[in-house]
């Protein structure tokens, strides 16, 4: 057994200063609070010990300003905490604009990892210092949890949808992946590692790692093979919907809602194409559910996403493109 | 105290046989089935935690197979929270209690009583069926679509278990409530009602309103398991997250039926060894009621890294702020009862003082727990186990065992060794703490919680913790063992050995089947002890001063 053993976890994300910042607060608030209460109790409980079997307690006297006071700074305190660790949760939620796009693909029990050079790995990631990435995420049965302890920030990973993870490393190094949510048989085992290099060790390591072929030209190849561009072309404009510059635009329904495309819209397309049709067009498109695995699917949907149509303005632009 | 060893006919000797309490509709005779029933499940659920325990002093899984343990924490976990938690303090101190504290002769539906400790004990057979053929290793929680299209073990079996446990709990809440309203003696008002009272009260609110939402939920989790019918697996065109807002819809609210009936269990004892009013009555008792109300709308904040919308996780850890404020107005005002009190330090007093220390850790960590940026690292690591077990364990436990070595004398009509008990109250103490604090540190260290085997770096503190339960162990042991001997050679502790307030210690030990020889009349506030000394003063006053 080693005798060094760490009561604090490594930090290696731009993002986990900003968590131990406002842990440290909470921390210190409550260990305040903590102290105040036991040397309360403590000090009342020796100080009023009762003196002859049969003496009572004075008549409580009243109270109510004790009472507003001790209600309202605790909220007022209890407030704070809530305004900044919203702050903090919604700069997790939000990657930045330059942040390059992995996927993340679990199933039980392993996490499976595609680069957008297109290299694939299995519970091990290695990532370039300094750059900011963000996982797109999916699961293939169960729902399960990416959980980085030394980026203080974790997601949920579920079937049927995308969730987002975002991080920018800050060091260099090897550290835990977990999966956070209870997944079955091998749940803990369900780990793996995040390797941290620097840029040009991570480039010798991509060249390593055999060549592949990038995800968004297996996208393409994809589109091609699987038919879409029988319908979704540009001069079929009464079959289905044209897909240039669709991406991060807001489409109207039949109905009369409205949806953004964005990848879950995209994906539910894909596999459910009644749900949810566009205006104007007719519910012809076949499912391609069980025609694709989940990577294809997140490569098909970059695909699309990099369709820049060029047409009007006034669409949010796709962050990749705007260059 | 008498010493006539003919005891005067109470409700344990007025009749015998099995069959005298299997078809008792004595609320009192009630309250010992469910004491044996919850304190069977406590064992049994307290032994697979000392397997858990055990497994975790490695980092290796190599006591038990991975199964074997995902198994152990569903059915620890189902058993303490369905089986112990939910009715221990209702069931036992309350059924006991309620109607004695508000002057009556019994509940308002005796026989609705006996039913839910059947129903009860219905679940229990499920629970207990379900382990015998293997168990279940879905979690507690039931997460889908794990529950219903992956796990082949015994999911709907145990679902059925919680079902009708759930129901047990709607029968007691309901027959609470109605016995409050109707059945309280002359003189007995409202704000003159004991808090413990007021806090079943406030439980059974939120027993008859959430458990029918888990009484649904379970029941569309059998109808996609059994029947594929797709409600929350994708598979089937079904949503995931669902499950968990309806799982926690009913789940969260079930924190507040364990910890409220603590809560009223810790104003009785610190009242009572302080002599003194509660300060703020009328506040602690509003504080019961917002905290049931503004229970139902937190349940969010279990989900914020769940794929739930961020603007959702905002309104709900905005809400679970709320919801600390009437929690932590009650340790306060507890805190300053003991000014200028009266303050003894008997063995049910040290209990309720550890409570306090315990539950401001436990609350203080949810406040944590329930700022959105801080979740984000800790949710579903140890310190959410930690955090959960300060509350659960720390805070309920600790109030049922207050309760318990506090009510005991008037249940049984015989004390217990003060001195073991007094080391034991230390024991659970030392023994949780060592077990539980070092959970914290596991968590932010980023220890998953549900883990079977561990890297190394975790060893130590594990290590730590499992030597804590080992004494925390020892602390549940001792009591089990006087409180039965005491049944048999404990000394006789007469009618009020605490000299304590409230219509329970007016009544003999053990009290009559009809609780009363006449229907008591109430004539002072809540907790009045310098009312009831002026009282007694007066009453002896004239005899003495007569010539």
């Amino acid at each position: 057994m080693k005798l060094d053993f760490p009561l604090f976890p490594d930090s290696a994300s731009t993002f986990a200063p900003q968590l131990d910042g406002i842990y440290f607060f909470a921390l210190a608030v409550s260990t305040f609070f903590s102290l105040l209460i036991a040397a309360a109790v403590l000090y009342l409980a020796v100080r009023y010990r009762r003196s002859e079997p049969n003496a009572v307690g004075k008549r409580e006297k009243a109270g109510l300003w004790l009472e507003i006071s001790w209600s309202v700074i605790p909220l007022a305190i209890m407030l704070f905490m809530f305004v900044w660790g919203a702050r903090v949760f919604f700069d997790a939620r939000r990657p930045p604009a330059d942040a390059v796009e992995y996927y993340v693909t679990a199933k039980q029990w392993m996490w499976k990892f595609q680069h957008p050079e297109g290299q694939r790995e299995i519970n091990t990631l290695h990532v370039p210092v300094g750059q900011p990435i963000v996982l797109t995420m999916t699961s293939e049965d169960v729902i399960h949890s990416f959980f980085v302890p030394a980026f203080r920030a974790k997601m949920d990973v579920l079937p049927g949808r995308y969730t987002r993870y975002w991080f920018e490393a800050t060091k260099v190094g090897t550290y835990h992946l977990f999966c956070a949510e209870y997944c079955g048989t091998e749940h803990s085992l369900m780990g793996g590692r995040i390797v941290v290099m620097e840029e040009r060790d991570y480039e010798a390591w991509l060249g390593g790692a055999g060549s592949a072929t990038p995800r968004i030209a297996t996208g393409a190849e994809l589109f091609a093979a699987k038919s879409c561009t029988t319908c979704h072309r540009p001069d079929s404009n009464l079959q289905a919907p044209y897909l240039e510059g669709a991406f991060g635009r807001e489409a109207e329904l039949a109905d009369g809602s409205r949806v953004l495309v964005d990848e879950n819209y995209l994906r539910e397309s894909i596999l459910d194409p009644t749900a949810k049709v566009v205006k104007g067009y007719q519910p012809l498109m076949p499912t391609y559910q069980g025609q694709l695995s989940e990577e294809e699917l997140l490569q098909l949907i970059l695909y699309i996403k990099s369709l820049d149509g060029g047409g009007p303005a006034g669409g949010a632009p796709t962050s990749e493109a705007a260059s | 105290m008498s010493s006539n060893e003919t005891a005067p006919t109470n409700y344990l000797n007025a009749d015998y046989g099995v069959r005298s309490w299997l078809f008792t509709v004595d609320h009192k005779r009630i309250a010992i089935l469910y004491l044996i029933a919850v304190t069977f499940f406590f064992a049994l659920g307290g032994l697979m935690a000392v397997l858990i325990r055990l497994e975790l002093a490695t980092p290796a899984g190599d006591l038990v197979q991975a199964d074997v343990y995902n198994r152990l924490f569903t059915m620890h976990g189902v058993l303490m929270i369905f089986f112990f938690l939910i009715p221990a303090i209702p069931g036992v101190l309350g059924n006991f209690l309620i109607p004695i504290m508000i002057g009556a002769k019994d509940m308002a539906f005796p026989k609705v009583n006996l039913a839910s400790w059947y129903v009860y004990m219905a679940g229990g057979l499920f629970a207990a069926w379900s382990m015998l053929h293997g168990g279940v290793d879905t979690g507690w929680t039931f997460y889908t679509p794990f529950s219903t299209a992956f796990s082949n073990t015994y999911v709907i079996s145990t679902a059925i278990g919680g079902f009708l446990a759930g129901f047990s709990s709607i029968l007691t809440g309901l027959n609470f409530i109605v016995t409050v309203h109707r059945m309280r003696a002359p003189g007995l008002t409202w704000f003159r009602l004991p808090l413990f009272v007021w806090s079943l009260y406030a439980t059974a609110i939120v027993q008859i309103l959430a458990t029918p939402v888990l009484a649904i939920t379970l029941v569309l989790l059998i109808a996609e398991r059994a029947f594929r019918i797709g409600i929350f697996d994708p598979a089937l065109g079904g949503d995931p997250v669902l499950f968990q807002h309806l799982f926690w819809f009913y789940s969260h609210p079930a924190v507040y039926i364990m910890i409220l009936p603590a809560f009223g269990v810790i104003s009785e004892l610190v009242s009572a060894f302080a002599r003194k009013r509660i300060f703020g009555y009328r506040v602690v008792a509003a504080a019961s009621v917002s905290i049931a109300v503004l229970g139902f709308l937190v349940w969010g904040h279990h989900m914020f890294v769940s794929s739930q919308s961020p603007y959702a996780g905002v309104i709900f850890s905005l809400l679970s702020m709320l919801v600390a404020v009437p929690s932590a107005v009650k340790v306060f005002n507890w805190t300053a009862t003991l000014y200028e009190g009266s303050v003894s330090w008997e063995t049910p007093m040290l209990y309720a003082l550890g409570f306090i220390g315990l539950f401001t850790i436990g609350g203080l960590t949810g406040v944590m727990l329930a700022t959105m940026g801080i979740d984000i690292h800790v949710h579903d690591t140890y310190f959410v186990v930690a955090h959960f077990h300060y509350v659960m364990v720390g805070a309920v436990l600790m109030a049922y065992l207050g309760g318990l070595h506090f009510w005991w004398p008037k249940i049984t009509g015989r004390m217990y060794p003060i001195f073991w008990s007094k080391i034991s109250a230390l024991l659970v103490f030392v023994g949780f703490n060592l077990t539980f604090f070092p959970q914290f540190l596991l968590g932010y260290l980023g220890m998953p919680r549900r883990y079977h085997a561990y890297p190394d770096e975790f060893q130590v503190l594990n290590v730590l913790s499992s030597a804590g339960a080992t004494v925390l162990g020892v602390g549940y042991l001792i009591p089990l063992v006087y409180f039965f001997w005491s049944m048999r050679y404990g000394k006789r502790a007469g009618d009020n050995p605490w000299d304590a307030f409230g219509l329970e210690w007016e009544t003999t030990s053990p009290p009559p089947t009809f609780n009363f020889p006449a229907t008591p009349k109430v004539t002072l506030e809540a907790y009045d002890y310098t009312g009831r000394a002026e009282a007694r003063l007066a009453r002896t006053q004239p005899v003495r001063s007569s010539p």
